[in-house]
């Protein structure tokens, strides 16, 4: 049977539920800090090493600021000469922030570039994954080439059915190159 | 009841999505493709498994007037450490479904199976009762993901088989709710008798 519904058994219930379950939280919390550390670690190395060309170290994050917003980025060296950069750039899509991770090299050309969280619509939008199509043609863009969609007078071509996506995409790899850009700017 | 019995009413006779018509929310929305299903009912077999057990074992002890929250305490500490498991050690499955995992603790299988089944019966049973109705969801998640997988993407379990788009609406919401309720109607008339 059931004990009974008394304030002081209520009381000593909860409390004492809680302390374990917390004290289960707190264990499972100090068993995954470091795996999850690793996890995410290795999810960044991954991205960052498939916009990028091969070869070089990799330095640690980097903050630059550009248009008022500050900026994550990596340099890509190779002995003391900065080889390529990786930017991570973020815009506003269709369902909610587009964030990319984009290879640039010094001169502002893009390498290459690679969706990290995306809240696109399934079957439209998130299409910008994985169009090969799409991703591939701002390769080479950038110094001469405007990074802009055809209809907004650049040089891409936008999913079909997906104008919003591709042009906040589009603005997420324009917005690296020209941070790219203002760093070679300051040096 | 024999054990057994416990294990399969959970598939067909109280299967969670179609005869009992429990948890819409993640069926609806993570049933994208057939593998999303797959994890999906995982991650809540995992959860119904332990919390039936933890509350029928607890049950006895707790005063009647706070077991509603207790019981919300220790299933959402399960959903907590499935979390944090799932993000260090299967980082893809968490991306795709993060949202929606903490979303189990408001799952009404689980609290449902915790009032209905397991204050009242033993540990071992409750177990059962968990595996049985959490593998009926995950059986139920796994069909209408492949479903709308091979309508609206052309492919199943991730192999694609046929060339070309697919009919969108089908990995939208209005195709979940079209093969919820299709794959309800065949499963109530040729399947529960």
């Amino acid at each position: 049977m059931a004990t009974q519904s008394t304030l002081k058994n209520m009381l000593l219930c909860l409390t004492l539920v809680c302390l374990v379950c917390a004290a289960i939280l707190g264990g499972a919390y100090a068993m995954t800090y470091k795996p999850i550390q690793q996890a995410n670690d290795n999810i960044l190395k991954a991205s960052i090493g498939a916009v990028l060309p091969e070869g070089g170290t990799i330095s640690d994050q980097k903050t630059a600021s550009f248009g008022g917003r500050n900026y994550t980025y990596y340099e890509q060296l190779s002995g003391d000469a900065v080889k390529a950069y990786a930017v991570k750039s973020s815009t506003t899509g269709f369902g909610g922030t587009l964030e990319l991770m984009v290879g640039v090299l010094p001169d502002g050309t893009v390498n290459s570039t690679r969706v990290l969280s995306h809240s696109e619509t399934p079957g439209l939008g998130a299409k910008c994954q994985t169009d090969a199509k799409f991703i591939d043609q701002f390769k080479g863009l950038g110094p001469d080439k405007l990074v802009k969609l055809r209809a907004d007078g650049g040089d891409v071509d936008a999913i079909t059915a997906s104008t919003i996506t591709s042009r906040a995409y589009t603005l997420a790899v324009s917005n690296a190159v020209e941070v790219v850009k203002s760093l070679k700017k300051e040096n | 009841m024999s054990k057994w019995s416990l294990v399969t009413k959970g598939f067909v006779k109280d299967n969670p999505t179609f005869v009992l018509v429990l948890g819409m929310c993640p069926t609806l929305a993570t049933t994208t493709s057939a593998i999303n299903g797959l994890e999906m009912g995982l991650a809540t077999l995992f959860v119904l498994v332990l919390s039936n057990m933890a509350i029928s074992a607890l049950a006895p002890l707790v005063p009647d007037k706070v077991h509603i929250p207790v019981y919300i305490v220790v299933i959402a500490t399960f959903v907590t450490v499935l979390q944090l498991l799932m993000q260090a050690y299967m980082p893809a499955a968490y991306a795709t479904l993060g949202l929606f995992i903490p979303l189990i603790v408001v799952n009404c299988i689980v609290l449902g199976r915790a009032e209905a089944f397991a204050n009242k019966n033993t540990v071992i049973d409750s177990a059962l009762d968990g595996l049985g109705v959490g593998l009926g969801f995950t059986l139920s998640l796994t069909v209408i993901g492949l479903v709308r997988e091979i309508l609206g993407s052309g492919s199943a379990f991730g192999f694609k088989f046929i060339p070309g788009d697919g009919i969108l609406a089908f990995v939208m919401a209005p195709g979940a709710f079209l093969v919820l309720g299709y794959l309800m109607v065949l499963f109530n008339k040729y399947l529960k008798k």
